[in-house]
């Protein structure tokens, strides 16, 4: 049995979903975890019980404030209108923004974790050796937050991949432009299609095994070598 | 040993006088008549003291669990497809199954003026999106689709659809203002107090295909054929036309 | 004659939860530095704030002209032209020896490297391991890369923190020379944590004696060590460190000669050449005291003294502190013979000196 164009397309919106994503998260996640892991500020812990609300909350009651957020009764979607942008419910730049939300603890957990792991120690020793802040985080702490950043990549991206919830509220399903794998597999289970749902479904599960079996050994590696 | 005796015995009567005196009913009901039916129940429990558990869903979720053996009592579906594939497979008690409640479908917009009361507005299309249910999935859906085609707007529109998953969701793209009107139940929109917030196309039944919402009965007791009599009897079917529902 | 501008100044206030650091010092900028106390007393935490790792708000710091930290001042640590030697090495993981070797080097502009990359490398006996992964090292050879790590960014100050607590005694013994070399050619300050008094005893010039956060006493090492007002003079282990010069040495014997105060002095055989400095320590129970030279004895080294004063310790004994030359000895005897000799300040005498150690 073949994909159809439909489930071509799916597959075709989650990945440049997971890839945008991925890449945003990185970017944005990366200070955000360095601060998290270095900062002694007191009330800290309240940016990482925001950072890690998804990983408690169902992803559909993300979605459903996301939705109201970005409609155009929202603070989000009021803005926009009123600068003359479009709204971005319906839109890939609409889902963009709700799994930059979605995943965000999932890239910024490992890398948090990755950063607190390499300590202070080693930061103050490359300062006394002349490097500046930007340059003891590049040559110090990034090397040696290497399995952290890859875990974080893997979890963001597949986390993504997975996604439902928040793209079911605000993704309005569009065939080619929001629809993506999860909702379509939602569709052929509700349509009875369960064959086609099986190969999409089987397809993910072994994508996402294999991704997480990649990060795993790869870790195991990095940690059996000494780095 | 002879307290502890008395106590076993003791709450194993009044586990056998509850079982015999009232029973607890499991119903699978579709999401969309969730509001009716508690009114429904809860009328029923007063009247015969059985307990009746309500759980809501999408159909389609229920008949993959009611295929797989989950222990409902009776099935309130949102279609026919399911109810009559239930019966086939010899999983619902056949001849059963009957049609409980017919969907209106209407246009609809949170906003006062947008939708006319012959629905002109889909012609002059002054909107960015609008939102339908899924018509592969919601009978709403594919009744949506049906009046678009009939209006010979369904390829016109294909750039403004937007697609809820169910016509709960729809209707949530619609009431937060992200899809300015939608095509949704009349119940949805229909307030208890008789009213309808916005503007609104009551579609003509004629242009769609009836959405009939049949029931069957999974396992046959004498509590879950007493909940499907009474919902058949005058005071429920008020209570439905009342929500919104046509009757058959 | 050392300038004003040949000096470090260090003024801290610091407060960590219960522990308080309040020191001031004035030193000279050259030498080695001795911090000594015990664990806890502040010693860390007075090199982290000279480092700048450690801030606080009214600090002050200067090394001859320059100031790191007053109250308008705060250079950051990465510009602050020191190094620091951790008492955990905190060689980088990821860095072969090489690549941890080269990271301050680097970063320090061309022309204001003082250092050259093989000299360093040489002088601490790094090279065979430079293609070596960090991991793979031993102790004394993971401490000895960290120095040669610090010494190639070009220091003016030489920050150390107990380089040697963390190991055994093995590499101890193996690292030892590398540091007393590094004394010797190196003609910039070295501030020189420790709470062992034998390195200090070895390698320090000044000594910063440090307790519950604040400075007890600090000067030269000599005088330091024999000042019968502080601490270290009642140790059980109290010793002087006086300095001689090599005169010959006596094959036969195995012997070598030292030049002290016009006597000669004979300590195991070494091979040094005559006309060097050397340092030797002398404990308060190896001196005994004659008020005439005795001739028939066991004891090679007499030397002329000089009573300074004497001071009660314990029932049974007393220290007393002689002036050899310009320079101090320690003689702890009992009570009973301090009267015996009828010794009182001012009286000359002969120090008998059993044992002698050459430090250099």
């Amino acid at each position: 049995m073949l994909l159809t164009e439909a489930d071509l397309a799916a597959l075709w919106v989650t990945l440049k979903l997971a890839g945008v994503v991925t890449a945003i998260l990185l970017l944005l996640g990366t200070p955000l975890a360095w601060w998290l892991a270095r900062s002694q500020m007191r009330y800290k812990f309240l940016i990482e019980a925001v950072v890690a609300l998804p990983l408690v909350l169902p992803p559909t009651v993300l979605g459903f404030y996301l939705l109201i957020m970005l409609g155009p009764h929202g603070p989000v979607g009021g803005l926009m209108q009123m600068f003359g942008g479009q709204p971005l419910a319906f839109t890939f730049t609409g889902l963009v923004i709700g799994s930059v939300f979605y995943s965000l603890p999932f890239v910024v957990q490992p890398l948090q974790d990755a950063f607190t792991s390499v300590g202070g120690r080693l930061l103050e020793t490359a300062a006394t050796l002349g490097a500046s802040p930007l340059d003891r985080f590049f040559t110090i702490a990034v090397p040696l937050a290497a399995p952290g950043f890859l875990t974080a990549t893997v979890l963001g991206f597949a986390h993504t991949v997975g996604e439902f919830g928040v793209v079911l509220m605000i993704g309005g399903n569009i065939p080619g432009k929001t629809q993506v794998l999860s909702i379509a597999i939602y569709d052929h289970v509700e349509t009875l299609e369960y064959g086609r749902a099986h190969l999409l479904s089987g397809g993910l599960l072994l994508m996402s095994f294999l991704l997480l079996v990649a990060v795993y050994g790869f870790n195991r590696r990095i940690k059996v070598a000494g780095l | 040993m002879m307290q502890v005796t008395k106590g076993v015995v003791l709450i194993l009567s009044l586990l056998i006088s509850t079982v015999s005196a009232s029973a607890e009913l499991y119903v699978a009901v579709a999401s969309n008549f969730a509001g009716v039916m508690s009114a429904i129940a809860e009328q029923f429990e007063k009247q015969t003291g059985h307990q009746v558990r309500l759980v809501f869903g999408s159909t389609g979720k229920h008949y993959a669990q009611i295929q797989h053996g989950a222990p409902y009592d009776a099935f309130f579906a949102a279609d026919d497809k399911r109810p009559i594939l239930l019966e086939r497979e010899g999983i619902a008690l056949g001849g059963s199954r009957f049609t409980y409640a017919m969907g209106k479908l209407v246009l609809w917009s949170p906003e006062a003026s947008l939708v006319d009361a012959q629905g002109k507005v889909l012609q002059i299309a002054s909107f960015r999106y609008l939102a339908i249910a899924n018509p592969r999935l919601a009978p709403y859906g594919r009744a949506a689709k049906q009046v678009l085609a009939f209006n010979g707007l369904w390829e016109k529109m294909q750039s403004r659809i937007v697609m809820g998953e169910n016509i709960g969701q729809t209707y949530q793209f619609v009431k937060s203002g992200n899809a300015a009107l939608g095509f949704v139940s009349y119940s949805q929109v229909l307030s208890q107090q008789g009213g309808v917030e916005g503007s609104m196309w009551m579609i003509p039944s004629e242009v769609y295909l009836p959405i009939v919402q049949q029931a069957v009965l999974i396992k046959d007791n004498t509590a879950a054929r007493a909940l499907l009599k009474f919902i058949q009897e005058k005071p429920a079917r008020e209570m439905i036309e009342q929500y919104g529902y046509g009757l058959p | 004659m050392k300038s004003a501008a040949d000096k470090i100044e260090a003024r801290f206030v610091l407060q960590r939860g219960e522990f308080e650091l309040d020191v001031s010092l004035s030193l000279p900028a050259t030498g080695v530095i001795a911090l000594y106390g015990p664990s806890g007393c502040g010693k860390t935490s007075l090199l982290r704030a000279i480092a700048g790792l450690e801030q606080c708000g009214n600090g002050f710091f200067s090394m001859r002209d320059t100031v790191w930290q007053d109250d308008q001042t705060f250079v950051l640590p990465h510009l602050r032209p020191f190094a620091y030697v951790f008492q955990e090495t905190n060689l980088f993981p990821h860095l072969s020896v090489k690549r941890n070797l080269e990271y301050g080097y680097q970063r320090v502009p061309k022309s204001q490297r003082q250092v050259d990359f093989d000299e360093v490398v040489t002088l601490l006996g790094v090279e065979p391991l430079l293609a070596r992964d960090t991991a793979l090292l031993s102790g004394g050879e993971r401490q000895r890369v960290a120095i040669a790590r610090a010494l190639l960014t070009s220091p003016q100050l030489l920050l150390m923190d107990e380089p040697l607590a963390a190991l055994d005694h093995q590499s101890k013994l193996e690292i030892t020379p590398y540091l007393e070399r590094l004394h010797e050619e190196l003609d910039i300050p070295v501030f020189y944590v420790s709470h062992s008094a034998d390195e200090v005893a070895r390698l320090a010039d000044q000594l910063v004696l440090m307790k519950a956060g604040k400075v007890q006493a600090f000067g030269p090492i000599a005088d330091m060590l024999t000042r019968v007002d502080l601490p270290l003079a009642h140790d059980d282990d109290a010793e002087a460190i006086i300095e001689a010069e090599v005169d010959s040495h006596d094959q036969a014997y195995q012997l070598t000669y030292l030049q002290l105060v016009g006597e000669r002095f004979a300590v195991p055989y070494k091979d040094i050449s005559p006309g060097s400095r050397v340092r030797l320590r002398i404990h308060a129970r190896d001196v005994s005291i004659t008020l005439a030279r005795q001739s028939d004895t066991s004891i090679l080294n007499i030397v002329p003294a000089t009573v300074v004063e004497l001071c009660g310790h314990g029932a049974a004994q007393v220290m007393v502190r002689l002036n050899v030359g310009h320079m101090t000895i320690l003689s702890r005897i009992t009570r009973k013979s301090a009267q015996a000799l009828s010794l009182a300040p001012g009286k000359p005498v002969y120090a008998q000196v059993k044992s002698v150690a050459l430090l250099t």
